[in-house]
């Protein structure tokens, strides 16, 4: 079998298999694992297995179908129904110009091993080489495990494709198109490629020598798209009228969807960042679907207690948050972590949407910091408690204790924490003193859809 | 000629419509509305935000009829509306100077 290469999020995901089934590295297999994660791609066309090729190719298509059209509608319906065209076309550019960017640069910044060690710290620790820039040696026989490069490169770029879209949840119905463009182009480069790199890198990358477990992309994708939407919405400002004036969403039905959408793709997401079509990933989309479905009904019970009714945009938000949280740790923890996990996002990411971004006063449009940057701090914390064979997980690693891997997990976070909200706040800068982040006060009171578009979601006769 | 402006609850529609139609009213035309006069709005909450609503959907039957129906017209209205509560409506009547039948150019009350 060739189930030894099919490990973690790449080849060479430490995190996944010093959190994950401890057959993979135990067994002296580990030497013949750094053979191929130092030549991927160059002697082992014979290691493809169909079966885990096949499951990531679905894997992919249903990792895009997430953002478009499944974030797209989930955004669409939150905002007025004057920019719900500005909100669809920022999840749809998005998918276009990131893929542009990940096949000239950004896959080689996030993938390229060239300078790493195992065990050491360098600058390749942190950030890959430019080896693979426009994709330099991705043909048809290279491989990444068991699965082609190809399909790893695509696979991967659906996520450098939706992290970005996700933080326009906080800028919707007020940023200059232009200058989320340039604000995501350079955000892709410099913040999202560098945190893959250090999470997924392999031997010698930062979180994943440190042991940080993340299996799916808490750290990378939703701390990352949290915190930089957070600084965001403090940078751009709030709407105008906000909060004084009701700003309701204009389609709840759109949101269902769209919701319905993202926890479909997420087996993608979450089982396919197993790269193998194996245990793993049925282990990890059973515990997406238990975290997923407890916080949907968590945030509707506490939200039916704490404000009198259950609401359609609580349990579709609730879900979320729980599809959020189970990301990090869906290669690690049990069924019952994931009812743990999930209780404790619906909580905490309630209290994130409704309670702290009143008290703290940012515009938050529509709650990207509040349900992925909390849910994805929580799901990555509990990720290092959950795993723990006495909690129900699939086990600590050879010298870790609960403690210690909570710690570690605590140190990515902070890391992801202070380096995306440093970084995005001066790339921020630099784009508002270049362009201008934000629209003009008529230009949003019209609507970004005619003002910034010269279209209209729903065209009336008069 | 009147002309009845009615502003019911949305659910009156089709008592409304039959009340009018027994009298041997032949035409109407129906709008969606929102307003607000002595009952209060309503709240909805979208994550904790909790806003008041103060205009609240209603139907605006427009209706005309000649001077001798306009009463019954009005009375039938008035008793297909009521409920009794707070946000029933209400009617306004105007006079109408002239009423013409775009296809045939007739005139008058038998172009109502």
């Amino acid at each position: 079998m060739f189930e030894p290469y099919a490990v973690g999020k790449s080849p060479t995901d430490r995190g996944r298999r010093r959190g994950g089934d401890t057959r993979w590295w135990q067994g002296g297999v580990s030497l013949a694992l750094a053979v191929v994660f130092l030549s991927p791609g160059a002697a082992f066309a014979d290691q493809l297995n169909s079966g885990d090729t096949a499951w990531m190719l679905t894997s992919t298509a249903l990792v895009l179908f997430m953002t478009i059209p499944g974030l797209a509608l989930f955004y669409g319906g939150l905002v007025r129904a004057k920019n719900v065209l500005s909100v669809l076309m920022q999840c749809f550019a998005l998918t276009g110009v990131i893929t542009i960017v990940w096949i000239l640069w950004g896959y080689s910044l996030a993938f390229d091993s060239t300078g790493m060690v195992a065990g050491e710290i360098n600058l390749n620790s942190f950030v890959g080489g430019l080896g693979k820039a426009m994709l330099a040696g991705v043909g048809i026989d290279a491989l990444t495990g068991t699965i082609p490069e190809t399909v790893f490169v695509t696979f991967q770029l659906t996520f450098a494709i939706i992290t970005p879209a996700l933080i326009a949840g906080a800028f919707a119905e007020r940023m200059k198109f232009s200058a989320m463009l340039l604000f995501m182009v350079i955000w892709s480069t410099v913040v999202y490629a560098p945190i893959c790199h250090m999470a997924w890198g392999g031997p010698g990358s930062f979180f994943g020598d440190l042991g940080v477990l993340d299996f799916a992309g808490g750290t990378v994708v939703h701390i990352n798209a949290g915190i930089a939407a957070l600084v965001t919405a403090i940078l751009i400002g709030k709407r105008k009228g906000y909060p004084e004036r009701p700003i309701p969403p204009h389609s709840l039905v759109l949101t269902v969807v769209g919701a319905a959408m993202l926890w479909v793709g997420w087996f993608g997401f979450n089982a396919g960042s197993a790269l193998a079509a194996d245990g793993v990933a049925g282990m990890a989309m059973l515990v997406t679907q238990i975290a997923t479905a407890t916080a949907a009904v968590t945030w509707m019970l506490v939200e039916w207690m704490k404000h009198g009714k259950p609401s359609v945009l609580g349990i579709v938000t609730g879900a979320v948050a729980g599809l959020v949280a189970i990301t990090p740790a869906s290669g690690s923890v049990g069924p019952m972590g994931a009812i743990a996990l999930g209780a404790a996002s619906g909580v905490f990411c309630f209290w994130g949407a409704t309670m702290l971004k009143q008290k703290l006063g940012y515009d938050d449009s529509l709650d990207a910091f509040g349900v992925h940057g909390i849910g994805g701090i929580v799901g990555a914390m509990l990720t290092g408690v959950f795993v723990a064979k006495s909690m129900g997980g699939q086990g600590l690693a050879d010298g870790m204790t609960m403690g210690s891997q909570i710690w570690t997990q605590f140190v990515g976070v902070a890391f992801t924490v202070i380096y995306c909200g440093v970084l995005s706040f001066i790339i921020l800068k630099i784009v508002d003193a270049l362009i201008g982040l934000r629209v003009t006060e008529e230009d949003e009171d019209r609507g970004l859809d005619i003002s910034l578009h010269n279209e209209q979601g729903y065209y009336s006769e008069v | 000629m009147k002309l009845l402006k009615c502003i019911v609850r949305p659910n009156a529609l089709e008592r409304v419509k039959e009340g009018l139609s027994s009298l041997g009213v032949v035409g109407m035309t129906v709008s969606e509305v929102k307003g607000f006069g002595r009952q209060k709005g309503h709240r909805e909450v979208y994550r904790g935000a909790e806003y008041n609503i103060d205009f609240t959907p209603k139907l605006k039957i427009e209706v005309v009829v000649a001077d001798d129906v306009a009463d019954k017209a009005i009375d039938a209205v008035k008793e297909a509306a009521n409920t009794g509560n707070i946000g029933d409506g209400k009617i306004f009547v105007l006079s109408v100077d002239e009423v013409v039948r775009i296809r045939t150019g007739e005139t008058g009350e038998s172009a109502v």
